[in-house]
Formats: structure tokens, C-alpha cells, sequence
């Protein structure tokens, strides 16, 4: 993983984690090729993360996906499911952690199990909470580690600190609704009155997820397949010269419908000192989709919360 | 009626109190499974847990009568905290303690690598929720028996024990949370306070009631509106995936699950022949009067099903939350 390469010069990655959401398979094959094309990312994940289900409508488009984002220069990591509980699931976590060609990051244990040792990288799936964990996965050759969201800023100094130590790197997100839950219940079937087997791939309506309001009609939450993700949309472009200083070497774009290409851009421009976070703050707003901002887990309050002002109404 | 393929089960009981750690032990529970006071452990609940001298006292009472005590250190420490959750689990050794439930990858190691000899559960915090996974913290932790989590039918159980190295704990009756065990943020997402890192789920601090124009009761955590209770209804405590809320498809419906009890009682000779060593009842944070009545139920139906009868267990009913039921996923995957 090249990250190590970004730490030895001195630039910090950029990479844009895997879509989370159940996009139609050409949209999604067009997203990827824009961004191979015209993003200002590193790294790109992919792979279906939440829904097993799911799996089989890219698959015909992978490899050119890949192909071309590779000759956009990018790298690409091929990220394994979050919960693996059917034989289904089973099935596609071993084929992509258990193919041993390619760099994969692993999103829960069967993952571990199929890499069986190969040098790999950790999703924010597996909960990386602290210095002793860390050390037994960078033993057990993951080279790369994703942290949870959850993490406050304390945490991540430290473990800044000890990924230097063990030669791995660490990324965070930055950017997009952060996970929050995953089940093993469908909550977009049942917001349809269907189950998980009869789902009829509903999920694919909401390329940002379902808003679940609550009864008083205030946004709460955003629902995705078996997933629960916060309604705000995380930006921690404030904190990425903090973020760099504590030793992190990447940060994560969590893809969404707006301009991710404008997002990479950004975002970019704060990581080189060309733009002010207020002003990219300012800007990012206006990609889309229309989601308020948190940053409240990394300053260890709710995750919901934002600790700056809402900018004034342009 | 007893097979030959049925297995006397473990049962295992809810201690959050030394009275009522006493209570399960009298009322005939072959384990009893507790957590230190503070962070170390998922029902970090005001009055709850146990000091290092009550842990010591708790296995001395239930060994003397032939019962273990199983102690969960199963959150999650954040980087910088590592050090209360190894001395709770020096704490549990040195106490005695039969098991050592944990969830964390670095606590697992450190109990492994510190206390060799000592037995490791893998707490359902863990998430290990498919053979691959539950073999692979077999082989780097040594561990003896995994919890499930609360999301697998029978017969996937079944299947699984065929699979894995260790033995399997299944709930059987409590309080059914909707969400992956060990990988859920929505209590620290509203309150600031977290399931993994603090062991708090929707803290009573955050925990708003009132009234509105209708009469109705409306339940609050933190600032966001959780239910609302018409005149008469019964209200349920504000936990976010036990709440109603609106989606573009649907309104003021419970969009995760309904409040309802997990019972498995019918299931019982099921998992028994599935290969389950250990049933476990879910519920630190109730009285010791509930402990009671719902360990000595279970002690009854296991007799009798262990000698080829059918126990009477309706009164179980009457101990369930909102006085509602379920088997959850355990009959069926249409719960999903």
C-alpha cells in the first residue's frame, strides 16, 4: 500500500472509501470512471461493504473499473463486507479476501481468516480501538489500518503514535454520513413492509440512504440496507492539519451523490495549504447532497453535533 | 422426551449485583456472569457491577455451591485507557473467576498472554458471527466458547457447531438489542456516551420524559424525540433502535424492531440437540426478584426437558418487556 510512500515524502493520501450505497450498476461504473479520470484521490476502495445481496450487480464492471482507475493513477484496495453471517455472505468475503492476488481490507474476523496472514489492510469495520489491538493486527500483517469513526481526538494521537512505532499508517474519515450500526435485519426492506429476502433491492431508490426523521419530524438518522449511518455529513476539514500532525498518513472520502470529484478537490486543496478550511467548508456545502455537518465524535461529544458555527446563509 | 443427542445444558444467569449474583446461584443457575464497576464492561449502569473484594466474595459464595462466575471485560478500552481494563482482568483471575468474557482484540491478547491457563469466552461484543470468524479468535486467543450473537436461526447454529473448535452460548431470554453487538455507535452518536468505549447504552442521564397538548407521553434521549406514548400505553424506556420514528415510506412505525422480550423457551430442546452448551439469560440491570423468577423458570424447563417433559412456562410471559415476546431470529430468517 503506497500510503507508507505518502508518509516517507510527506503528503498526506487521499482515498475514496468504498460506496456504501446500492447505486445502479452503470451509474456506478460511471462514477468510478469519472473519478478515475478526474478526482484527486490516491487510493480507491472498492467492493461491496454492506449487503451481501448486493454483491453480484458491479461485478461485471470491476475489472474495467479497476483497469481504468489504475491508469488514472490510483491505487486500488478491494474492501470485504462488514457483517458475514449467510452462506452468501460467506461466499463473497472469501472471494475477495480469499483470492490472494489482490490488496484487500478486511472489514470484519472471516476476512482475517481467509487473508490467513497476506500482508492486508484494516477496514473501520474492525474495532481498532486502541494501541494493543493495533499492535496484534499490524503482527498479523495488516500494513494499513482504517479507525472507527467513534474515535475521539485523545485516542487518535495515540494511536498515531503507535502505528509509527509498528511501521504501519492509519487513515480516518473525513468526509460523508458516518456508520453508525450495522443489523442483520434489512431496516430499507422494512420501511417497505418486505424482509431481507423479499426485498426487491429497494435500497436502490436512496443513493444517500433513507432519511429517518423522528416523530416530531427533526432528522435523525439515515438507513442503508442493514446499515445505520448518522444524518449529517461528517467534514473534518478543519481538523486535517491536526489529523496530519498526530501521524496520520490518509483520509477517507466516504462517496455520496453530489460532486465527490469537487469533495477530492477540496479537500486536496486544504491538504496543500491553497485553500482555508472555511472557505473549502463553504464551498463543500454546495456538492451535495444537502446534509448539515458534524464532527462531534472526534471531539468527543455526540455524533451528531458540530462544533463551529453554521456559516452564514450565502 | 430425552434423546440421546440432548446435552444437560450450562445455564447461564445475569449477576449485576452481589444479592442478586446470591439470588441466581440459590435459584439454581449452574453460572453467573458479572462485570467490575466502571467502563470495563457493557452495563456500565449506576448501582450496578462489582468491587475487586465483592468479585472474590461472589466466587467464593458460588463455588461452594457448585456454580462458576463468568466476568465480562468485554468493552472496548480506547487508545491511552488500556490499563483499567488489563487490571480488571488480573482482577478476575485473581479472584478466581471460572471465564473471562472479552471482546477486545488487545484485552484478548493480554489475558491470553498474561494468564495462559486461563479460560477466555468470546463475548458477543465481539461480533463473531460466522464460523471463519469465530475460528479465527479460536486460534490467536485460545478461546473456550463463543456467545452468539442474537441474529442466527436454529438451524444455522446447528450448522455452526459442527464448524468451530469451541462451544457455543446462546440468549435465550431478555431484552433483544436490534443492533450487531460490539458495533453499534448510535448511543454515543446522541448522548456522547458509547456502548463499546463506555459501556453505556442510552444513559439515564440523557433520558428525557414529558408530557404534550394530546396528553401523551413523550420519551427523549438527548434532544432527539424517541417515542411518543398515547394516554394508557404502556411507555418503554428510550433506546434509539427501540424507538418509532418516519421515513418518505412509512410513519411513526418502530423502524428497527418492536419492543418486545426475546423467549425462547419452546426453542429450548432445539438448541439443546444444535450443540449449544451454554443458555444464557440476558438482564444485569433487572431486580432481584425478576432474577428469581426467570432463573428458577429456566432451572424447572431444563429439568424437564432434560427428563422427557414438557414444562410449564407461561408465567415467563408476565417478566417480558411490554409484556410482549418474541424468538426473534432464532425460528426464522423472515425476522430479517
Amino acid at each position: 500500500m503506497g500510503t507508507a510512500d505518502n508518509v516517507a515524502d510527506g503528503r498526506a493520501g487521499l482515498t475514496l472509501g468504498p460506496l456504501l450505497f446500492h447505486w445502479p450498476a452503470e451509474t456506478r461504473r460511471d462514477f468510478y470512471f469519472r473519478i478515475a479520470d478526474e478526482a484527486a484521490v490516491d487510493t480507491v476502495y472498492l467492493g461491496e461493504v454492506v449487503c451481501s445481496k448486493r454483491a453480484p450487480y458491479f461485478e461485471a464492471h470491476v475489472a474495467e473499473v479497476a483497469d481504468r482507475l489504475q491508469a488514472g493513477g490510483k491505487r486500488v484496495v478491494y474492501s470485504t463486507l462488514a457483517e458475514v453471517m449467510s452462506r452468501l455472505d460467506l461466499q463473497v468475503a472469501e472471494s475477495v479476501a480469499g483470492a490472494g492476488e489482490v490488496f484487500v481490507e478486511a472489514n470484519d474476523a472471516s476476512a482475517l481468516w481467509f487473508l490467513d496472514g497476506r500482508p492486508h489492510a484494516i477496514g473501520p469495520f474492525v474495532n481498532t480501538y486502541n494501541e494493543d489491538t493495533l499492535a496484534f493486527l499490524a503482527g498479523n500483517n495488516a500494513t494499513h489500518v482504517t479507525l472507527p469513526p467513534e474515535l475521539p481526538k485523545a485516542s487518535v494521537a495515540v494511536l498515531g503514535q503507535a502505528a509509527r512505532d509498528l511501521g504501519v499508517t492509519l487513515e480516518v474519515q473525513v468526509y460523508g454520513r458516518v456508520p453508525l450500526a450495522l443489523s442483520a435485519r434489512c431496516y430499507h426492506a422494512r420501511a417497505h413492509g418486505r424482509i431481507k429476502d423479499t426485498c426487491r433491492f429497494v435500497c436502490e431508490e436512496d443513493p444517500d440512504g433513507i432519511d429517518l426523521k423522528t416523530l416530531d419530524g427533526r432528522s435523525f438518522l439515515a438507513v442503508n440496507g442493514i446499515q445505520t449511518l448518522s444524518h449529517p455529513c461528517l467534514n473534518l476539514l478543519h481538523e486535517l492539519d491536526g489529523l496530519r500532525g498526530m501521524g496520520i498518513a490518509a483520509f477517507r472520502l466516504s462517496p455520496h451523490s453530489g460532486d465527490m470529484v469537487e469533495v477530492a478537490r477540496l479537500f486536496r486543496a486544504v491538504l496543500d495549504g491553497a485553500m482555508t478550511p472555511q472557505e473549502a467548508t463553504r464551498r463543500l456545502a454546495r456538492t451535495g447532497p444537502d446534509l448539515p455537518f458534524a464532527d462531534g465524535f472526534y471531539h468527543g461529544a455526540e455524533g451528531y453535533s458540530w462544533s463551529r458555527e453554521p456559516e452564514p446563509a450565502l | 422426551m430425552t434423546t440421546p443427542d440432548m446435552h444437560r445444558p450450562e445455564l447461564v444467569c445475569p449477576a449485576g449485583t452481589p444479592s442478586a449474583l446470591r439470588t441466581a446461584v440459590d435459584a439454581g443457575a449452574d453460572a453467573v456472569y458479572c462485570g467490575l464497576q466502571g467502563p470495563t464492561n457493557a452495563r456500565n449502569f449506576p448501582g450496578l457491577n462489582f468491587t475487586a473484594q465483592e468479585l472474590r466474595q461472589a466466587v467464593a459464595y458460588a463455588h461452594g455451591r457448585g456454580a462458576k462466575v463468568l466476568l465480562a471485560v468485554n468493552s472496548f478500552p480506547p487508545a491511552g485507557r488500556t490499563a483499567e481494563w488489563k487490571e480488571a482482568v488480573d482482577i478476575g483471575v485473581a479472584a478466581g473467576a471460572d471465564a473471562i468474557i472479552v471482546a477486545d482484540i488487545g484485552v484478548a491478547q493480554y489475558a491470553a498472554r498474561t494468564h495462559p491457563g486461563q479460560r477466555l469466552h468470546l463475548s458477543v461484543q465481539a461480533g463473531a458471527s460466522s464460523p471463519e470468524a469465530i475460528r479465527f479468535y479460536c486460534r490467536a486467543f485460545d478461546i473456550k466458547r463463543v456467545v452468539l450473537p442474537r441474529i442466527l436461526t436454529v438451524k444455522e447454529i446447528s450448522d455452526l457447531h459442527s464448524r468451530i473448535p469451541c462451544e457455543i452460548e446462546a440468549f435465550i431470554f431478555g431484552n433483544i438489542g436490534m443492533m450487531a453487538e460490539g458495533r453499534c455507535s448510535l448511543s454515543s452518536y446522541v448522548t456522547g456516551q458509547s456502548t463499546n468505549m463506555d459501556g453505556v447504552c442510552s444513559p439515564a442521564g440523557d433520558v428525557h420524559y414529558s408530557e404534550d397538548a394530546d396528553g401523551a407521553l413523550v420519551t427523549k434521549l438527548g434532544q432527539f424525540t424517541i417515542d411518543r406514548f398515547a394516554r394508557g400505553e404502556s411507555a418503554g424506556y428510550p433506546t434509539v433502535c427501540k424507538g418509532r420514528y418516519c421515513t418518505k415510506a412509512k410513519s411513526g412505525y418502530y423502524a428497527f424492531e418492536e419492543p418486545v422480550s426475546l423467549n425462547l423457551t419452546r426453542l429450548l430442546p432445539d438448541l439443546m440437540r444444535a450443540g449449544v452448551t451454554a443458555l444464557k439469560i440476558e438482564g444485569r440491570q433487572r431486580s432481584r426478584a425478576y432474577v428469581k423468577a426467570v432463573v428458577a423458570a429456566f432451572r424447572r424447563a431444563v429439568d424437564a426437558y432434560m427428563a422427557g417433559r414438557e414444562p410449564g412456562l407461561d408465567n415467563l410471559l408476565a417478566l417480558t418487556e411490554g409484556h410482549r415476546e418474541t424468538q426473534g431470529a432464532f425460528r426464522s430468517k423472515a425476522w430479517r
